[in-house]
Formats: C-alpha cells, structure tokens, sequence
C-alpha cells in the first residue's frame, strides 16, 4: 500500500542528522517496546509480514511524526486488539499459547525466521536477465516500493524461493499462506528511475519477487 | 522525569523503589507501555525475564564490534574473504553471529571504483547480528527517502567526500536479505592484527555512510 512506510524519493525531510554518542534508548519504555515486539512473536500468532502491514497502515501523518518505538508500539497494539488478547476472560491459557521463556531466548534468536522456502517452480529469470517491475498500486501490503514501479533492471543475484509478502501478510483475504516465489536481486540504473540528470555512474538495488515483474 | 535518562542495564524491570516517586511524570507512552507490559504478563504471554534477556541482548551482547570482527578478518585473510563474499551467512556464522535479521546475509565490497550503501526505505530492516540495533537516522524519513534519490546528498550530510567517478550503488533491503558493507582498507595497516584492524571499522562505514578509520585516526581515538 502507498502508505507513510514508502519513503523512497520523497524530498524536503531535510539533511540526514546522525546524534553524537547515541543510547540504545532514549527512554526506558523503547527498551520495553523492543522486548515486548521480540516476545511476543514468538506466540506465533502473527508473521513479520502481518507485523510489517499493522505498522504501515498507521496513517501516514502519524506514522511521519512518530518516532520509530512509537511505530513499534502502534503496530503491536493493532496486532495485540485484533487476535483479542487482552479481552475479558482471555488468556494464555484458553488461548493455547505458550510464552517465550528466558531459557529459550537465545535460541530462538539465533534461530531467528528464514524466510527462504522450497520453489514450487522453475526460475523464470536468471543472473543477466533485463525484467520491468508492475505498474500497480494495491492497498494490500507489498514490498515492491512506489520508486520502482514500471522500472526495468538486470538481475544480478538469484535467491531462491522466499515467503512471498504479498501474501503471507494477508491470511484473513485468502488461504495463500506463504506462497513462496523465486527471489532476485535486482540492478536499476539511477538515471532510469531518477531521469537523466542523475549520475550515470550509480545505482539502486532491490530484493524483488517474481511477480513483481511483467511476465 | 519523563526526560530523565534512566540506568538503561538495570532499569528494565518495574523498580518500586522508584516507581512513587515518578509516577505522576510518567508520559501518556510510558504509561501505555506500562500497562500493555503488566496486562501481557498478568494474562500469561510474556515472560519478564525473557523481556529483560531480550533487551539486554540488543544492548550488551550485540552491536557493531561484531561486524567490525567480520570485516577485519575478511582484510586479514583472502580466503575468508572470498568465503564472505560468496556465503556471506554461513562465513559470518563462522563468528558465532547469526540468527534472527541476519537469516540471509549478503556482504558487499567498496572497492577503488564502487562505494556501497544500505537502506531499508520501506521500514527499518538492519543486519542485526552484526550491527546490532538501527541508529535513529538509519530509521528514520530524511535518510530513507533520500539515500536512493540523491546518495551524495546524503554521504556530504555525513561529512563524506566521493568522487563523481565513482559508482555509488545502492540496497534497498526490500525483502528479508540483510546488506553488510566491507569497508576498504586502510593504507598503512600492513601487519596490523585482526583485533587491531577491527578498531578501524566503524558502524557507518559497514552501511556505507562512512569510510573505516584511518590509522591516526585510531590513535585519536584511543586518546579521546
């Protein structure tokens, strides 16, 4: 969706300000946000994908003044509201879910979410090949950003089949579920998608899936 | 004081000894955050321990001397490099460093005619075994929007001078591959130890908003 989470290409948001000495928090309740986020995914109600869309459907003018916890925290409130985990006679328990518990954190870190999957198919393309991204704009989540739409590009690294976003972040409109695709890496001229008067010498690169592309 | 900054290492946990006195100052966000933490635990899904060993892991144990590891040995030995450049997730695992942000890992190399810089302009993806937890401006609009539109503009914010002739090229973390940038190496370094070359690898100069460290600059450093 073409929501306050798509910033490529924006302008005007003014110089890039890197804060000398930076904490890893500026307030005790972003460490809280933080732990909150990484424990309660693993109750493996929702995936990242799903995390990702409750954030970027936060509205954009919101989303645009929000410092990044307090995107963190709006998206899992969204997500906490919507699979009622804090209604009246909910819990745990009549949920059948198991908490993360502080012996299993380290492994399941350094576990973390794969998301490469078995191909259900051939690769289409392969390293070399030109593609021209899709022109279109669904109010769904995707990972193919307003930037590099109706774009053509070189592949220049194939992934593999992953998680396919596009779906996996949506369960409640289809019974998709991952539907992985072939992954690739690909390389845009800036000048393509910028105009000619960008440097000729640069680049942008992208991680897209198959049916990002025109077939 | 909401603005106060609070003893981050040892402050996670509810401290009632405290928590009196600054209770009436707390933000309408510290008070959501406080609730959603005590409703979550009281109703059985969290762990507070696990919370706690959560945020300790991001604040003490992981963080950009691990990528400084990487990028050091891959100076020092040209077979780990060529293995870093080829498997960059199982030649980082090597290191102990893996897991979750860091699942599939690509590792890209400056070299003297190609300068390379991540993104992630859709939200904040960040190799986190390596680098640890994003800085602000990495998360932030100023630095996603602009780096693919105009990555100059952006390296001379950071005070980085680059030639026109160079190729800048740009990764837009679009999907769940994580980025890591081998910074070149610096001149005068002939010798150095892995340990000591690590020194000299900075977070920036592994996104690519910034170079490694010069010898002297080290010694400033070291000083300061």
């Amino acid at each position: 969706m073409n929501g306050g989470q798509d910033l490529g290409g924006m302008q005007g948001f003014g110089p890039v300000i890197e804060e000398q000495n930076e904490p890893h928090f500026h307030a005790d309740w972003e460490a809280r946000v933080l732990g909150l986020v990484l424990a309660t995914g693993p109750l493996g109600l929702w995936n990242i994908d799903i995390g990702r869309h409750a954030r970027e459907t936060i509205p954009p003018q919101d989303y645009l003044s929000f410092s990044y916890y307090q995107i963190w925290l709006a998206g899992l409130e969204k997500l906490i509201a919507r699979n009622h985990l804090l209604d009246e006679g909910v819990t745990a328990k009549t949920k059948g879910l198991t908490k993360l518990t502080l012996k299993n954190v380290a492994t399941t870190l350094a576990r973390g979410g794969p998301a490469n999957r078995e191909a259900q198919s051939a690769a289409r393309f392969k390293v070399g090949d030109q593609i021209t991204t899709r022109n279109f704009n669904p109010t769904t989540h995707t990972r193919l950003p307003r930037y590099l739409r109706g774009h053509t590009g070189e592949i220049v690294i194939v992934h593999g089949a992953h998680v396919f976003p596009d779906d996996a972040a949506h369960k409640e409109l289809h019974d998709r579920g991952e539907n992985p695709q072939w992954l690739y890496t690909v390389r845009f001229k800036a000048t393509d998608i910028w105009g000619p008067d960008k440097n000729p010498n640069d680049h942008v690169h992208a991680d897209l899936w198959e049916p990002y592309f025109v077939q | 004081m909401s603005s106060k900054p609070h003893d981050h290492s040892h402050g996670h946990s509810h401290d009632h000894s405290h928590e009196h006195g600054e209770f009436s100052d707390l933000s309408d966000t510290e008070l959501r955050v406080r609730t959603l933490e005590t409703l979550l635990t009281e109703k059985g899904y969290i762990d507070t321990d696990a919370v706690n060993e959560l945020i300790d892991t991001y604040e003490t144990k992981v963080g950009p001397r691990n990528g400084a590891a990487v990028v050091a040995r891959a100076w020092g030995d040209a077979e780990y490099r060529t293995r870093l450049l080829t498997n960059a997730t199982a030649a980082i695992a090597e290191l102990d460093y893996k897991g979750r942000q860091g699942e599939h890992m690509i590792a890209v190399e400056n070299t003297d005619t190609v300068h390379n810089m991540v993104v992630c302009t859709l939200c904040s993806c960040y190799p986190w075994p390596v680098l640890g937890l994003p800085p602000i401006w990495y998360k932030s609009a100023p630095y996603r929007s602009k780096v693919v539109i105009d990555p100059r503009g952006v390296l001379e914010d950071f005070g980085v001078e680059i030639s026109a002739d160079k190729e800048i090229t740009v990764w837009d973390s679009t999907a769940e591959v994580r980025y890591l940038v081998i910074p070149q190496r610096p001149s005068g370094t002939d010798g150095w130890s892995e340990e000591k070359l690590a020194k000299l690898v900075t977070r920036n100069s592994m996104i690519g908003t910034g170079y490694a460290l010069n010898p002297d600059q080290l010694v400033g450093e070291v000083q300061a």
